[in-house]
């Protein structure tokens, strides 16, 4: 151990977090692979992290990385369709993989709910916002239609929609992508779920109403004392957002650590090369960006080794088994990195060659 | 809303005078003198193809002709619309009243009242083969969706494009000739006015009904199955799925309302253009439709009767049109008629 | 800076330039209506060699008006004018020549190539368009640009379907270059691409500038790519321009209250710094390009309206700011530009 990097007090993360017990959600070894025509694409590849309970993980990562498709799994949006999804999923201490399909439906919307990227497609466009509103809670809820009103309106209300009382019966076309995205987020958390899964929740959205959507989200968190987990490509967001952050590559986890770790002491090259690649409004402008090299990897045929070694710059010769070998991820560690680099060689590279051009 | 409508309806108004001046011009444009096709082997006789002309008005140029049509159809007309004999010999003149879409000495009747006859049979048949084919067709492509690759699927496909691989005519003949009259697994197909017997109409419509609807069925089982399918995918199924809704709910509530809405305005159309009549399961059955009256008035030169069908299919086309516009946007409240 | 604006000629100057998509009243006759004022007097100047970076939120027309200067769709009213000469209006012969020297890069590197042609065909089409054949023949031609764009030329019989997203936009750039342009309008080229895809196609624009000395007009909403990509950058609301400085200055010193607004609003991947920071937050929504607000376009959401006097919030109603300069080089639409600025990065 060289040399880490040890945040001051101040920082907000526990850092024991993943070996915490008690966390509200526990994913371990999830796989979650398709059968197509061309092959058996493995979008999770063997995904391990938690979230305790009122705190924001992000998890970042390309198209392709399988950041969505391991959010679904949660949900159990993967039922009854090809894929094959093996793993376990602790949700308190109720595996989500092993319940059955009537108890998981219980559990959706009642206590994980669900943020989707484009609001607009994410509603039905032949029901009033309303409708949609109310009947995602009473689902859960044996009350009136006319106390499922009140409710709804009392939500829309309270995520910032002005006249609720007459926005409630409009239809989603009839909303601006800001506001359709509050009514999703009504909708969400119309039960008062214990975790909300926001998937690219803000994609979609100019960057004002961003802003807006965000400040709401992180608000009602402190109101709501609801775990977030958020997955973008945008680190920005994640720099917002996150009290934790889980880097993806290829289906599987490359880096786990606090927001101030993955942003300030990186570990892993793929998330260095994200860190460097990406423009920068905060920092004096590069006269080049300096991007990844090549293309993500195939989801059929991932390459042998570590899956980033194809782009990787600091491969060195295959020195350390990048190609032979898939390194290890340990969930157990505090700020765990899946590279063949040792972490006190990575660090001095960090410091040499990357922080220097961040 | 109702101003999209007048438009529309003006829209159609006008559609309808090109059709029929078109009708017009094709008829006296032709090869063959309609007026031979009046009096058979009488046509030798002088003076009868000139008082037969006269008679049916085919003397005035075609303008005057159609103005005259025009004006019958509002008011009604006489045949022949002559002032001296309706005082000399008013048994002579035959009384066609408003709406008056020509009068066929060949049926000697007015076409109206030959419409009106022939309506019910064709649209009967309509009836008979929507029910069924709704029923087959969105029934089966619902089941086929939801076993999407599966036996079920294939088996439902498979089926549909067999039946629609046979000619109208050959399944037709094979219902009618096995089916009804060499096995006698069925009431013959006989049409009885659902006014005289409910149960004998609805008896005598199976067979064709079944023979027009197996041509429709294959159709709507693949779209309806794509339609499920692709409403399937949608995101805000995914949301529905996320809310924790049971799957009746998804299915019936989020899936179909979206799957089924672009079917109806089809659905419709279909219906509408079959409401004119089936040209080869009329023949077919003998059922004496307009399906049938349309091709005897064409082949015989009939001009009122050939105007009268031109003229009242086309307004039953350009009205389901309007109608459907109008129902799509009651039923997608995304689609405003302005 | 590639551009220098002192002494020398712009290559595109477009004045007062409006596109209004028309309406029509329900009823059972149709009269016009007010229409949708998509681009409504956009005025600058594109000197050869820059870019041009155009950002703003959807709905305030920027790529409309990139398409509209590239007479894509016709213009409602204003001029532009093309190496000195009036082009606005051109058809036939003379619009295709200018098709020649001016190219559009799409966003969606899917939507915008034929899936049912080859790379090649795709790429050689402006020259059989343009009835011109280069030096050596078209295939010898298009598998050269294919190789600067970084394609394999070899893949020269593919179809797109068999080329990633970031590959695709490459083809799409080489069509755009095949001609060798004097101006490429490159309508959000980058945001449907993955972030590390995204850096490999803007160094890819940015050494095509350098090569064939281009002019960009580079319309995003992805404020940091245009601040890394351009020379000056202008800022949209609602069919107007209404702050256009250089690009450093811009970002240092925007003093248009809604550039402001948009640049506190970019969340950076910083947590302590984001941490800090405090946000302009815009209330309300987008007003409607039909009915657009009285005066200042703006000032329905405008957070230093609120801080005005009723005097001067009343010329803010009436009066339409028009772009001057408060500084050289700097101008912007707002009557209070100087006042205050609100807390920003």
């Amino acid at each position: 151990m060289i040399g880490r990097a040890h945040h001051a007090p101040s920082s907000t993360v526990a850092l024991d977090a993943p070996r915490d017990e008690s966390a509200l959600l526990r994913v371990e070894g999830l796989k979650v692979h398709f059968p197509t025509e061309d092959g058996l694409v493995k979008a999770v590849d063997g995904l391990s992290y938690t979230v305790p309970a009122g705190r924001t993980l992000g998890i970042v990562g390309e198209s392709g990385s399988g950041k969505s498709v391991s959010s679904q799994a949660i949900m159990g949006l993967h039922r009854g369709s090809r894929a094959q999804v093996s793993g376990n999923i602790f949700f308190d201490s109720t595996d989500l993989l092993q319940i059955g399909d009537e108890q998981l439906r219980r559990m959706r919307g009642r206590d994980i709910a669900m943020v989707f990227q484009d609001p607009l497609s994410a509603l039905h466009p032949y029901y009033t916002v309303g409708n949609q509103i109310m009947e995602a809670y009473r689902v859960h809820h044996n009350v009136s239609k006319s106390a499922a009103r009140t409710r709804t309106i009392e939500m829309l209300d309270r995520v910032g929609i002005p006249n609720p009382d007459k926005r409630i019966d409009q239809y989603p076309h009839e909303f601006s992508g800001g506001m359709r995205q509050r009514a999703m987020i009504a909708m969400a958390l119309i039960n008062d779920p214990r975790l909300i899964i926001a998937d690219e929740p803000t994609t979609a959205l100019d960057v004002t109403v961003q802003a807006q959507i965000l400040e709401l989200l992180v608000g009602l968190q402190e109101e709501f004392g609801s775990s977030i987990i958020i997955i973008t490509h945008d680190l920005g967001v994640v720099a917002e957002m996150a009290h934790e952050i889980l880097v993806m590559y290829g289906g599987k986890a490359v880096e786990r650590g606090s927001a101030d770790e993955v942003f300030y002491t990186p570990g892993h090259p793929y998330t260095w090369g994200l860190l460097s690649s990406m423009p920068r409004m905060d920092r004096a402008r590069l006269e080049r960006l300096r991007p990844i090299a090549g293309n993500p990897p195939s989801l059929i045929n991932p390459p042998s080794g570590c899956a980033f070694h194809p782009r990787c710059p600091f491969m060195d010769e295959a020195k350390y088994h990048c190609v032979s070998q898939v390194p290890v991820f340990n969930p157990e560690l505090p700020h765990p990195v899946r590279c063949a680099i040792p972490e006190g060689e990575r660090h001095v590279i960090f410091e040499q060659k990357v922080k220097p051009s961040l | 809303m109702y101003a999209y409508v007048i438009r529309r309806l003006f829209s159609g108004l006008v559609m309808l005078i090109v059709m029929s001046f078109a009708t017009f011009l094709m008829f006296f444009n032709g090869a063959v003198d309609p007026v031979r096709y009046t009096c058979g082997k009488a046509c030798g006789v002088p003076g009868v193809l000139e008082r037969n002309r006269a008679m049916l008005g085919y003397d005035d140029p075609v303008p005057v002709q159609y103005a005259k049509f025009v004006k019958g159809v509002f008011v009604g007309r006489d045949f022949p619309d002559d002032p001296a004999l309706r005082k000399s010999a008013p048994e002579t003149i035959a009384r066609c009243d408003a709406p008056c879409l020509g009068y066929s000495p060949k049926e000697n009747s007015t076409v109206t009242s030959m419409l009106a006859e022939r309506a019910p049979i064709s649209a009967s048949l309509a009836v008979a083969a929507f029910i069924m084919w709704i029923a087959f067709g969105v029934g089966g492509g619902i089941v086929a969706a939801l076993y999407k690759g599966r036996w079920p699927d294939k088996l439902i496909v498979g089926t549909a494009l067999i039946f629609y691989a046979f000619p109208t005519f050959f399944i037709g003949l094979f219902l009618y000739k096995f089916v009804a009259i060499k096995w006698e697994l069925t009431p013959q197909p006989v049409y009885t006015a659902f006014t005289e017997d409910p149960v004998a109409w609805a008896m005598g419509l199976f067979l064709p009904g079944l023979t027009l609807a197996l041509f429709y069925i294959a159709g709507y089982i693949r779209l309806t199955r794509s339609y499920v399918i692709e409403a399937a995918s949608e995101d805000y199924l995914r949301t529905a799925k996320a809310k924790g809704l049971d799957k009746r709910t998804i299915l019936w509530k989020h899936t179909m309302r979206s799957a089924l809405t672009p079917l109806i305005t089809l659905a419709a159309l279909d219906f509408a253009g079959l409401l004119g009549g089936a040209i080869i399961t009329e023949t077919v059955f003998n059922y004496q439709g307009l399906g049938k009256l349309a091709v005897d008035a064409a082949t015989t030169w009939d001009l009122p009767v050939t105007v009268g069908i031109v003229l009242t299919l086309s307004t039953i086309v350009i009205l389901a049109n309007i109608i459907v516009d109008v129902l799509y946007a009651v039923i997608d409240p995304r689609v405003k008629l302005a | 800076m590639k551009a220098q604006r002192d002494g020398q000629e712009p290559i595109l100057r477009v004045k007062d330039l409006k596109k209004y998509f028309p309406r029509k009243t329900s009823g059972v006759i149709r009269r016009p209506d007010s229409p949708v004022q998509a681009v409504d007097g956009v005025s600058f100047e594109l000197y050869p060699g820059e870019t041009l970076g155009v950002v703003g939120e959807s709905g305030c027309g920027k790529s409309t008006m990139g398409r509209t200067v590239l007479q894509l769709l016709e213009p409602t009213a204003g001029t532009i004018e093309f190496k000195g000469k009036d082009v606005t209006g051109a058809k036939g012969r003379e619009l295709r020549r200018l098709r020649t020297e001016m190219q559009m890069v799409f966003q969606d590197p899917y939507g915008s190539l034929n899936p049912r042609q080859t790379v090649g065909s795709i790429v050689g089409a402006p020259f059989a368009i343009q009835g011109i054949t280069p030096e050596g023949g078209v295939k010898k031609r298009v598998q050269e640009l294919m190789e600067r764009v970084g394609l394999n030329p070899e893949h020269y019989n593919r179809y797109p379907h068999e080329f990633s997203g970031g590959q695709r936009q490459r083809i799409g750039i080489a069509r755009a270059v095949a001609l060798q342009p004097d101006i490429i309008v490159c309508d959000e080229p980058v945001s449907a691409l993955d972030v590390s895809i995204q850096a490999q196609v803007v160094n890819l624009l940015e050494d095509i500038q350098n090569e064939f000395g281009i002019t960009y007009i580079f319309i995003a909403h992805d404020l940091s790519v245009v601040r890394h990509i351009s020379d000056r950058v202008a800022v949209m609301y609602l069919g107007k321009i209404v702050e256009l400085t250089d690009r450093d200055t811009l970002y240092a010193d925007p003093q248009h209250p809604y550039t402001q607004a948009l640049l506190s609003a970019v969340p950076l991947p910083d947590p302590r710094k984001e941490n800090k920071r405090d946000r302009i937050l815009l209330t309300g929504d987008l007003p409607s390009p039909i009915n657009p607000p009285s005066g200042c376009v703006f000032h329905t959401r405008c957070p230093k309206y609120r801080t005005l006097t009723d005097t001067e919030k009343k010329r803010c109603v009436e009066e339409v700011p028009l772009p001057r300069e408060t500084q050289a080089g700097h101008s912007v639409a707002c009557h209070y530009a100087e006042s205050t600025n609100l807390a920003i990065v």
